[in-house]
C-alpha cells in the first residue's frame, strides 16, 4: 500500500510526498490540522491540506524570518509574533540572551497543541520565560498596541482562511502603529513564482509601501513550499537591512545556524528581474 | 409553528424532483437549462441554470398557486405567524406597494412617518392616495429620523379620522422600532389598517429578545426582506397579510404589477431560507446580536466613534432598537459618514451598507464571522488614526421635515420644468431627490424645496453621496410643478 499526501500548487500542478504514518487528523474552530510523518522530510504538519512545516526543512523559514532583523538591529529587546503556532519563530529568537519579552499570538490553540506534541523540535521553547501566548486574531491583538515592540514577526498561514485578516492594509497600519520609531516588520511573503501567489505577493507589498518609509524583500529556497522560490518582506521606520547590518556585531554573538549567515543576508535581497518588475507594478 | 413540518421545503423539493426527470424543454426561458448561453453557464454553474425554468404544472405558478408554491406559501405564513405568505419576486419594493395599494384607493389618506423608503411613496404616486406625515422624533446629536411617538400619531389619527391605514417603518435602517403594538390597538380602534414595513426586519420573527415583530403585534400587513437579512436571494421577499385582510383581494393587487415569469431562482431560495431560519433561527440571530454587541464595544473603546444601541431607548420615539443593527455615529472624528464609507471601501476592500451624513450602517446578518468584524473594527481604528479631521463645518441634522403642498401622484403627473438645483427654493418639486441607499427620500414630488433642503443636497453631493431620484442623471436639475 502507498500512502501519498498531495497539495495542489495550482490547479494544474501537484506536490506529493509519501508518507508513513498519518499521525494526526483534528478540525479547529479555524481549520482542519493534520501532522504525518515521511521518509524525506520527517514529521510534518498542513493546515486545510497545505504544507506548514516540515522537520526536514523549517530550519531555513525560521532561520531567515529571525536572524535577517535580528543581524539589521541586535538590540531588539521587545518582539511581537503574529501566528507561527509551530514555535520554530520562537525557538530562534530565544536563541538571543538580549531579547527581553517576546509576545506570541496564535489565532488557533490547537495548532500549538498538536506542535507542542509532534514537533517538539519547533515547540521546544514555547515554555521559555520571556514567552508570553496569547490565543487570539492578530489584527485584534496589534489594534490596542501602541510604541511597544522593536520587532514584529508576521508568520502567517496564506491569505485565505485564518490568515485573511493578517495581509490587509489596518493590519500593516496597525503594526506600524504598535512599533516603536525605529520598529521592524517582518513578514512571510508569499511567493513570486505562481500566479495567485505572486498576487497576494504583490497587494502585500503594496499595503506595506503605504506605511513605512523602508521596504525590501527577500528570499529563500524552501523546497516543500509552492514553487520553493520563497518570499520575506522587511520593513522598518529607520533600518535598512542592506546598509545597516552590524555583521561583527552578529558574528560575535557566535550562534550556530543551518542557514543563515551574513553573507546570505547580504545576498538574499538581490532579486531575479522578474521579481523585481512584480514588486516595481504591485503598486498598479 | 410546527417544526416537524417546516423541515420541508416543497418548491425546493418539486425542483429536485423535476432536475431528475430529465424534461426535454420546448418552453421558455430559451437558454434551454443554460445549453444556449455558454458563458452564462460557465459563470454561474451548470446546476443554477438547470432550475432556472417557466411555471408548469409540477412546479406551481406564482401568479394563482395550487400546490407546491402553495404548500411552501403555508410553511411560510406558519414560520411568521402569519394568516398568508405571498412569495414575491419584484423585491420588497413590491411588497411595500401591494400593500398600500390593497387598503388605498385614489384619494384615500394613509398615515406614515416621512422617512420612509421611496417604494411607499411610489405607491402613492402609482395609487394616488394621499400621505399624512407624522414627524418622526429627530435625534439632533446623531442626526437620524427615529420612530412615530404615540402622540403624534394620536394627533394624526383625530386629525384624520378617515385615513384607511398607518405605515409604519418596522424598524429604520437604523434599527429604531416605533411601539407598534399600540400604534395597532389605536388604529384598529379607528378602523384603520397597519402595514409595517419590515425590510429590515425579518431576524424578528426568528431571534430570541428581538423587537416585536408585525405579526406578534397584531399588524394587518408586513412586507419583509428576506433577502436582506434572512439569506435569499437578492430582490427575493415575503408579504405578510393576518386576518383582516382577503388572500385572494391581495392576491389580484400583487398580479397587477407582478411579473407572469416569477424566478425559481428566487423563490426556492425563499423555500430554503425559511427552512434554514424556522429550524435554526434562534441560534443564528443570537450569533448575529452577539457579533453586532461585539462589535459596538470594539468600535466604542476606539474612540470618537459611536456605536449606538438600545441606550437611546426612551418609550416615545425610540421604542424600541434592534441590535443587529451596526450603526455607527462618525461626525465626532471629522468625517462625514459617507466618507468613512467610501475609504473602508476604497482602501480596505470593506463595503458596508450606507454611510449618510453622519453615521455608517454594517448589516451584520445570517452569513457574518467574528474575523471579518474584526477587519471592520481595525479597519475603523486606522481610518481614525490616519484621516480624522476637526469637526467643525460639519452639516450636523440627517433629516429635514418638509413642508407637503399637494399629493404625490397630483405632483408627479403635473406640468412641469427643469431648474438648477441651487436656484429652486421656493417651488414646489416634482421628483424625488434622495441617497441610495438608504432611499428615504430628501424630497418627494409634492413639496416645498428650502434653502436648508439645497444646503443638505449641496453638502451630501459634496462628500460624496450618490444621490439619485432626478430625471437628470447628475442631479443639477430638478424637475419643478408649474404653479
Ligand atoms: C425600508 C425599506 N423598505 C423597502 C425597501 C425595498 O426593498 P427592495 O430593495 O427589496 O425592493 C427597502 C430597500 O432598501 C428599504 O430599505
Amino acid at each position: 500500500m502507498e500512502l501519498w499526501y498531495t497539495e495542489e500548487h495550482t490547479d494544474n500542478v501537484r506536490f506529493s510526498i509519501k508518507v508513513d504514518e498519518h499521525l494526526y487528523t483534528g478540525q479547529s474552530e479555524f481549520q482542519r490540522i493534520d501532522v504525518f510523518k515521511a521518509k524525506e522530510f520527517g514529521t510534518f504538519f498542513t493546515l486545510d491540506g497545505l504544507m506548514m512545516v516540515t522537520e526536514k526543512d523549517e530550519f531555513i523559514y525560521h532561520d531567515m524570518i529571525v536572524h535577517v532583523p535580528m543581524a539589521t538591529n541586535p538590540k531588539i529587546k521587545n518582539v511581537l509574533v503574529i501566528g507561527a503556532g509551530d514555535g520554530g519563530t520562537v525557538r530562534e529568537l530565544t536563541r538571543y540572551a538580549t531579547i527581553e519579552k517576546i509576545d506570541m499570538v496564535e489565532i488557533d490553540r490547537m495548532v500549538v497543541d498538536v506542535c507542542r506534541r509532534y514537533l517538539p523540535q519547533t515547540a521546544c521553547k514555547l515554555d521559555d520565560p520571556r514567552v508570553q501566548l496569547f490565543f487570539e486574531d492578530g489584527l485584534k491583538f496589534v489594534r490596542s498596541k501602541e510604541n511597544t515592540y522593536d520587532l514584529i514577526i508576521v508568520d502567517s498561514t496564506d491569505p485565505f482562511g485564518p490568515g485573511e485578516g493578517l495581509f490587509t492594509k489596518e493590519f500593516y497600519g496597525n503594526c506600524y502603529k504598535a512599533l516603536k520609531e525605529d520598529g521592524i516588520l517582518v513578514n512571510q511573503h508569499e511567493s513570486p513564482y505562481y500566479e495567485s501567489y505572486a498576487k497576494s505577493m504583490q497587494r502585500a507589498h503594496k499595503r506595506i509601501k503605504e506605511f513605512f518609509p523602508i521596504c525590501r524583500v527577500y528570499q529563500a529556497h524552501i523546497p516543500t513550499y509552492p514553487s520553493g522560490h520563497w518570499l520575506f518582506g522587511f520593513a522598518s521606520k529607520k533600518y535598512d537591512p542592506l546598509t545597516d547590518i552590524d555583521e561583527r556585531a552578529w558574528n560575535s554573538l557566535g550562534l550556530q545556524t543551518k542557514y543563515y549567515n551574513t553573507e546570505i543576508h547580504k545576498g538574499c535581497f538581490a532579486l531575479p528581474n522578474y521579481v523585481k518588475e512584480l514588486l516595481v507594478r504591485a503598486g498598479e | 409553528m410546527d417544526l416537524f413540518s417546516q423541515e420541508k421545503a416543497p418548491i425546493y423539493e418539486a425542483l429536485q424532483k423535476f432536475k431528475a426527470m430529465r424534461v426535454v424543454p420546448f418552453d421558455v426561458p430559451g437558454h434551454k437549462r443554460g445549453k444556449g448561453n455558454p458563458e452564462l453557464t460557465e459563470f454561474l454553474g451548470e446546476k443554477c441554470l438547470a432550475v432556472d425554468v417557466n411555471a408548469m404544472k409540477p412546479l406551481d405558478n406564482l401568479g394563482h398557486p395550487v400546490s407546491v408554491i402553495k404548500e411552501a406559501e403555508e410553511l411560510a405564513a406558519d414560520a411568521f405567524g402569519a394568516r398568508h405568505a405571498f412569495f414575491m419576486v419584484n423585491g420588497t419594493t413590491q411588497a411595500v406597494q401591494a400593500m398600500i395599494m390593497s387598503v388605498c384607493k385614489r384619494g384615500d389618506k394613509i398615515i406614515m412617518p416621512r422617512n420612509v423608503h421611496k417604494s411607499a411613496i411610489n405607491a402613492l404616486i402609482i395609487c394616488g392616495a394621499i400621505p399624512v406625515y407624522v414627524n418622526p422624533g429627530v435625534n439632533k446629536e446623531l442626526g437620524i429620523p427615529l420612530g412615530m411617538s404615540i402622540s403624534e400619531v394620536k394627533k394624526a389619527i383625530a386629525a384624520n379620522p378617515d385615513a384607511k391605514a398607518i405605515f409604519v417603518n418596522n424598524p429604520t435602517y437604523y434599527g429604531i422600532c416605533s411601539d407598534l403594538k399600540t400604534i395597532t390597538e389605536l388604529a384598529h380602534r379607528h378602523n384603520m389598517y397597519v402595514l409595517a414595513d419590515e425590510a429590515h426586519g425579518t431576524h424578528f420573527y426568528f431571534g430570541e429578545d428581538m423587537p416585536v415583530s408585525a405579526m406578534a403585534a397584531g399588524a394587518d400587513m408586513a412586507a419583509v426582506s428576506m433577502h436582506k437579512t434572512g439569506g435569499s436571494l437578492s430582490q427575493s421577499s415575503f408579504l405578510l397579510i393576518s386576518n383582516r385582510l382577503s388572500t385572494g383581494h391581495v392576491r389580484q393587487i400583487i398580479n397587477l404589477t407582478q411579473t407572469t415569469s416569477g424566478s425559481y431562482l428566487l423563490l426556492t431560495s425563499l423555500d430554503i431560507s425559511r427552512r434554514n431560519l424556522a429550524l435554526e433561527g434562534k441560534s443564528i440571530f443570537a450569533k448575529v446580536t452577539s457579533l453586532a454587541n461585539y462589535a459596538r464595544e470594539e468600535i466604542n473603546k476606539i474612540g470618537g466613534y459611536y456605536a449606538f444601541s438600545t441606550e437611546l431607548i426612551d418609550e416615545d420615539t425610540v421604542f424600541d432598537f434592534d441590535r443587529t443593527k451596526l450603526s455607527v455615529h462618525t461626525r465626532a472624528i471629522g468625517l462625514a459618514g459617507v466618507e468613512v464609507y467610501d475609504i473602508l471601501r476604497d482602501d480596505y476592500d470593506i463595503q458596508i451598507e450606507f454611510g449618510d451624513i453622519g453615521n455608517i450602517l454594517a448589516i451584520i446578518s445570517v452569513g457574518d464571522r467574528a474575523l471579518a468584524l474584526e477587519r471592520l473594527v481595525s479597519s475603523l481604528s486606522e481610518i481614525k488614526r490616519l484621516h480624522s479631521k476637526d469637526k467643525t463645518g460639519m452639516f450636523d441634522h440627517e433629516y429635514i421635515n418638509p413642508e407637503v403642498v399637494m399629493a404625490p401622484q397630483q405632483a408627479f403627473y403635473a406640468g412641469q420644468y427643469p431648474v438648477a438645483i441651487r436656484d429652486s427654493a421656493g417651488y414646489i418639486s416634482g421628483e424625488f431627490v434622495m441617497a441610495y441607499p438608504p432611499g428615504i427620500p430628501i424630497l418627494a414630488p409634492g413639496e416645498r424645496i428650502t434653502k436648508e433642503i439645497i444646503d443638505y443636497i449641496v453638502f451630501a453631493k459634496a462628500k460624496g453621496s450618490f444621490l439619485t431620484g432626478t430625471e437628470d442623471m447628475y442631479v443639477e436639475n430638478i424637475r419643478i410643478v408649474e404653479e
